[in-house]
């Protein structure tokens, strides 16, 4: 997966890239320009600032005078009244553009994703997915919501700082305007170290909690090789190493930061050597001087403020791409245009048009390559399944049992032939249609987070709890409520996590069956599961295959046993198919998998 | 040959209080501490230099006042020239305060560059710290707590303490130098208004409190919200095709929605508020300045005050009012950072496995194995081991047939003293288990089980980490031993090839060989197998064994496995069930008997098909 990882990204800014924001970015218009005019308002006020001072300096002080105070106090409080208003306006806005623009990205790539194909999410590791919907979104709302609007603050404040100085005294205002440069010079080269550092510290970070990861998943070799040691040694060089990036980090900044204050001071110090030669000539009031201080003092963080948030927005560019990415993926399936006209498509299903299925599922000539495969692992291959028959597929684990599933159920579509399910091609069909007649049971079942009854209801939303019970009754699923503490209000955890595997999969029964699917679809259970769940789940097996039209990708002899038809896979293809006696007949590869497997389920037995 | 003594260094913790941990956390730290301080000191007292030549300028050298400055700088003045030469050379003073500035910036550097290696240095420590514990603590504990909590506390909370730790404690000490500096400054101008400022401090300060210690918990609820929203993209994503298989694509999207909308409206109202709480407090700050200005500015027009002073005495107030702000922020914060030392101080009080023996005395003779009448439960409530007796001598290969849940494999684990037992006893060359170091226990009984767990390194680390300077010849003769070297040179980086998510996946059987090899290069005199030959062929299984034998004669070798063939060749076998031995003796005194043993050999070594066709009988019937 290692073209997943964070990539080097240094490519120029691409303003068109950015233009692919704008939709997102159009219906908060009103609160960006909000945002951006309050910005532009709280700047002109943090000018303006510095005149109370020196008013207060030529009015009051130097005349030694205190008539006019009240006013002059009185309007100071008014500016500050005002300017908090403005703050909490502009404060708003920004939040408001942030969250919902943030909302809005992540609400279109959750909605691609669900319409892209099982051959994305096979290449596709599920951590890049979530961090293309959750962090990407994130940075970039944040970079267009502030980033955009300090970006104006800065600059505005920057543009106006240099008009007043320009009116005050042109050539003390040119003066100071000549440190510009190096601020801007300094800033990009700062910048651009920074970037490269704190990627690193961002790679070293990821590699501590690996490191702890596996330090605590491993514990148990670790400590039956004796590597403690060992480890300690290698976790003690990734935070050397942590503490060396951080350091070069802190070692830049330490430079960086200091430097803008101290040009800062250089240009207070001209200003006041100047400024005071003007004054001593009368050329110049004191207040002026000291505002032409205070605009010295306080000018080169805005300046620095807006080479950094330009090297932040490039940075972000990256963000971008990536979200774009995703939401320019073409999924691998979909429905042609007359389809969706009469079945709906994924979100605004016509469930009206919809036919019933009776589960004939018909394979014609079928061949298949993976899009990432490079061989056929299908060739004209032909099959009849009438309704309420049962195929099982057996193999070795990782001899590509599941291929025809994933046919079957439209995850994949066939490279060449057609599939028919009732007689017609499903892709006549819409894909929905054919997804509401399946009932899926996984071999390591998958579970949301919520109560045992709302997985179970996963299966048909509008069902009573009345018909969930039932359902769970069949598999005796029920007996996994029975066991918690709230019974089908009970919480499952995060992927199903406060479940052993065996509960997981009755629950998974159980959804199923509540589905009244047309055509189940059934992995078996691999992993050793204590003998009284065994059992029950041998039970709902039976309960699932009795009467409907089934793949099973099957590892129990009973359950093999009662298939009408056994297809036998080796390496990706199908190498025998035939009925379990047919099949032992011919004493091939089928005859030793099942031996092989007869040995263990009895060996199992005498153990019981 | 024996293996040489394996000696743990028998650094054990203690219980520990706060204060010792925090000693040892910032063990090489105190220095730059130190030195941050002292910068922090340096950069505020350098600071308050500025405004005083500011007011020396306003003052002494544009106007006609007396000069304020302490008599030694007058006379350094007076030396130069006096104020006559400065007021026809105004650029001396600019060089004065670029002096200043230069030697305010070094201190800042020294001061910024000591903040972050003193908290770099603290977060390595208490890094290393966890890491070496975590490792050291019994599998009971580890049991006990839950991988995702733990790795939490050991990253997540860690980084708010480093945080707090380094950056704002420090920041305390500088905001606490820059109250007391200014304030002494404006102290020595104005009492009056200085004590008027110094009011406002308390006020500023309790407000920030009070506003961060409301609107936490807001921020939390929308952590929290963000965190189910991130469940429902991880699931969704892991759960792509449950999702799918039942059309639930909308279903999917509505709860999607809901999270993601409540996400975005709790930071907004999180906003709102903060904005309001911002505000008020700007509108706090700004009333202190106002009335500094203002009460300043009277009393200037009154002649009580000179212009410089006046300047410098907004100067220095300015430069108070957001430090303190600030101030308010990092008390509120403490108990968040309180929380999360708990969280790591939890790791660290659990008591890491120790050794009541550090040193072997003497090196057992034949490495025997003895377990008499031992007794385990790994939850004290239900019994796993019931009496279990049985003797292994050296260089014997012994064989262990049981179904799941028979106790097979926690025989292993107790044999490695990854548990302790408490009735019974385990002896090893006669010596109780006890009474022998655990490290050089587990130098010595090697284990590999039937999903071994392989580390994210290269195939080349993972088969070395019983042993990391074994050569490359080694190496590879170890996987030669256990067939597996072919399978690695296939591989585009042979044994450079990394293993697990980021590299290759390997097959169950391969990596049960690599875990093999592993145990091979650790060459430890017992050998256990837990199951582990089950993804092998049963005719590498024997070439391995062999190549085991030729490699090492005198290996005591445990096979647990489910399959005869591969036990039948052992000295001794034993049928465990329920937690007990219920038979042993050799494959040919077994099946002499109507046992487990027997029963589980017909099964597996009838070669006719009568027992399929039997099968079929009772279908048809």
């Amino acid at each position: 997966m290692a073209a997943y990882d964070e990539q080097e990204y240094n490519k120029p800014f691409d303003i068109k890239v950015w233009f692919r924001m704008l939709p997102f970015m159009k219906p908060f218009r009103r609160q960006i320009v909000i945002a951006m005019s309050t910005n532009v308002i709280l700047a002109l006020i943090d000018i303006a600032f510095p005149f109370f001072q020196s008013y207060a300096i030529d009015h009051f002080i130097v005349p030694q005078e205190t008539s006019g105070i009240g006013l002059f106090a009185l309007t100071y409080v008014l500016l500050i009244l005002v300017q908090s208003a403005f703050f909490i306006l502009m404060i708003n806005a920004s939040f408001v553009v942030e969250m919902n623009m943030g909302r809005d990205m992540k609400r279109a790539e959750f909605e691609h994703l669900q319409r892209l194909s099982f051959s994305y999410y096979n290449t596709t590791p599920v951590g890049y997915i979530h961090s293309r919907v959750m962090s990407d979104t994130n940075r970039i709302a944040g970079q267009i919501a502030w980033g955009l609007s300090d970006l104006l603050w800065c600059s505005i404040y920057v543009v106006f700082v240099f008009v007043v100085m320009f009116i005050l005294d042109w050539k003390l205002a040119l003066v100071v305007s000549l440190i510009v440069p190096f601020v801007l010079f300094l800033t990009n080269f700062f910048e651009n170290k920074l970037l490269g550092y704190n990627r690193k510290v961002r790679k070293v970070n990821s590699e501590i909690t690996g490191a702890f990861n596996e330090g605590i998943t491993g514990v148990r070799t670790t400590k039956t090789l004796v590597g403690e040691e060992a480890n300690d040694r290698d976790f003690r060089g990734l935070t050397q190493k942590m503490h060396h990036s951080s350091v070069a980090v802190a070692r830049v900044n330490a430079v960086f930061i200091p430097s803008i204050m101290f040009f800062g001071y250089v240009a207070a110090a001209i200003v006041l050597a100047q400024g005071g030669h003007l004054v001593q000539l009368d050329l110049m009031k004191l207040g002026t001087l000291s505002i032409f201080i205070s605009y010295a003092l306080n000018i080169f963080e805005p300046v620095q403020g807006i080479a950094s948030i330009v090297a932040e927005v490039i940075s972000c560019q990256a963000n971008v791409e990536r979200v774009m990415d995703l939401l320019d993926q073409e999924p691998g399936i979909h429905d042609k245009p007359e389809v969706k006209e009469k079945y709906g498509d994924t979100f605004a299903p016509k469930k009206e048009n919809w036919e019933p299925v009776q589960g004939h599922i018909t394979f014609e000539d079928v061949s298949f390559m993976y899009p990432d495969g490079k061989e056929y692992v299908l060739e004209h291959f032909n099959l009849d399944i009438p309704a309420g028959r049962n195929v099982a597929i057996v193999g070795e684990t990782g001899a590509g049992k599941s291929t025809l599933v994933n046919l079957a159920c439209r995850f994949y579509e066939p490279t060449s032939g057609r599939i028919l399910i009732d007689g017609v091609d499903y892709r006549e069909r819409s894909e929905l249609w054919l997804h509401s007649q399946i009932g899926y049971v996984l071999q390591n079942p998958h579970l949301f987070s919520g109560t045992i009854r709302e997985n179970i209801r996963y299966g048909r939303l509008d069902a009573t709890d009345a018909e969930v019970e039932e359902a769970a009754r069949k598999v005796s699923a029920d007996e996994v409520a029975a066991k918690m503490k709230d019974g089908y209000e009970s919480d499952v955890g995060e992927g199903g996590g406060l479940l052993s595997t065996g509960e997981k999969q009755l629950i998974s029964f159980a959804r199923a069956i509540l589905a009244k699917p047309a055509i189940f679809v059934l992995d078996e259970a691999t992993s050793s599961i204590d003998t009284k769940t065994e059992q029950l789940i041998q039970n709902a097996t039976n309960e699932v295959l009795k009467n409907h039209t089934a793949f099973v990708i099957a590892h129990r002899l009973s359950t093999i046993r009662q298939a009408d038809l056994i297809l036998v896979v080796n390496d990706g293809k199908i190498i025998e198919r035939g009925t379990h006696k047919e099949l032992l007949r011919k004493k091939g590869y089928y005859y030793d998998l099942y031996s092989r497997q007869f040995e263990e389920e009895e060996s199992r037995k005498v153990f019981a | 040959m024996r293996q040489p003594l394996f000696l743990g260094k028998g650094k054990y913790m203690k219980k520990s209080s706060k204060w010792s941990l925090m000693r040892r956390f910032t063990k090489g730290s105190i220095g730059y501490f130190i030195g941050a301080v002292l910068a922090s000191l340096g950069v505020t007292v350098l600071n308050s230099f500025t405004p005083q030549v500011f007011r020396y300028t306003i003052d002494t050298v544009l106007g006609e006042n007396e000069s304020a400055l302490p008599g030694f700088v007058n006379a350094w003045i007076e030396r130069i020239g006096g104020v006559s030469f400065l007021q026809g050379h105004l650029w001396w003073i600019a060089a004065a305060i670029v002096v200043i500035a230069l030697l305010a910036w070094l201190m800042n550097y020294l001061w910024r560059l000591c903040t972050a290696s003193a908290g770099e240095n603290f977060a390595k420590n208490i890094r290393n710290q966890l890491f070496y514990h975590v490792q050291r603590l019994p599998m009971r504990w580890h049991d006990q707590n839950k991988t995702g909590d733990i790795i939490q506390r050991c990253t997540s909370d860690v980084e708010v303490i480093r945080n707090f730790s380094v950056q704002q404690l420090l920041e305390v000490f500088r905001i606490s130098f820059m109250v007391v500096v200014s304030f002494t400054m404006m102290y020595s101008m104005n009492q009056k208004l200085a004590i008027i400022v110094l009011l406002f401090v308390p006020l500023i300060v309790a407000y920030t409190m009070i506003f961060y210690g409301k609107i936490r918990h807001r921020y939390q609820e929308a952590d929290e919200a963000e965190g189910e929203l991130s469940a429902v993209v991880q699931e969704n994503a892991t759960g792509v095709r449950v999702v799918r298989a039942f059309g639930r694509e909308s279903f999917e999207l509505a709860k999607f929605d809901e999270k993601n909308t409540r996400f975005s409206d709790l930071w907004i109202l999180a906003g709102r508020i903060s904005a309001w709480f911002w505000s008020c407090g700007d509108i706090i700050t700004g009333l202190q300045i106002v009335t500094v200005i203002v009460i300043g500015a009277y009393i200037a027009a009154r002649g009580n005050m000179t212009v410089g002073e006046f300047v410098a005495f907004a100067t220095y107030n300015g430069n108070l009012v957001w430090p303190i702000r600030r101030l308010g922020r990092i008390f509120s914060e403490m108990s968040k950072a309180g929380v999360s030392f708990e969280r790591v101080q939890y790791i660290l009080d659990g008591e890491e496995e120790k050794d009541d023996v550090a040193v072997l005395a003497n090196v057992p003779e034949k490495i025997d194995i003895a377990f008499s009448h031992v007794n385990f439960s790994y939850d004290e409530e239900h019994p796993v081991l019931k009496d279990v007796t049985f003797t292994v001598k050296e260089g014997q290969t012994i064989g262990v047939l049981g179904g799941t849940g028979s106790g097979k494999s926690t025989v292993m684990q107790l044999l490695e003293r990854l548990y302790e037992i408490k009735e019974g006893e385990i002896t090893i060359g006669g010596i109780s288990a006890n009474a022998l170091p655990k490290s050089w226990i587990r130098a010595n009984v090697g284990l590999v089980l039937q999903e071994p767990f392989l580390f994210s390194r290269t195939i080349r680390e993972n088969i070395a980490s019983g042993r990391p300077d074994a050569t490359e010849e080694e190496i590879r003769e170890a996987a030669r031993i256990a067939c597996v070297d072919d399978a690695i040179m296939e591989f585009a980086d042979g044994y450079d090839t990394l293993v697990g998510e980021r590299g290759v996946t390997l097959s169950g059987g391969q990596r049960q060989r690599i875990a093999i090899a592993r145990m091979v290069l650790q060459n430890t005199p017992i050998m256990i197998f837990d199951d582990s030959l089950s993804a092998v062929d049963a005719e590498t299984d024997i070439k391995i064994r062999q190549a085991l034998r030729q490699f090492r004669g005198n290996t005591t070798m445990i096979i647990i496995s489910h399959r005869v063939t591969t036990l039948m060749g052992a000295d001794e076998i034993y049928v465990m069930h329920h937690g007990r031995i219920r038979e042993h003796g050799t494959h040919e005194e077994l099946i002499a008997r109507e046992g487990i043993y027997r029963q589980i050999y017909e099964i597996q070594m009838s070669q006719d098909d009568r027992r399929f066709l039997q099968e079929e009988g009772k279908e048809e019937k």
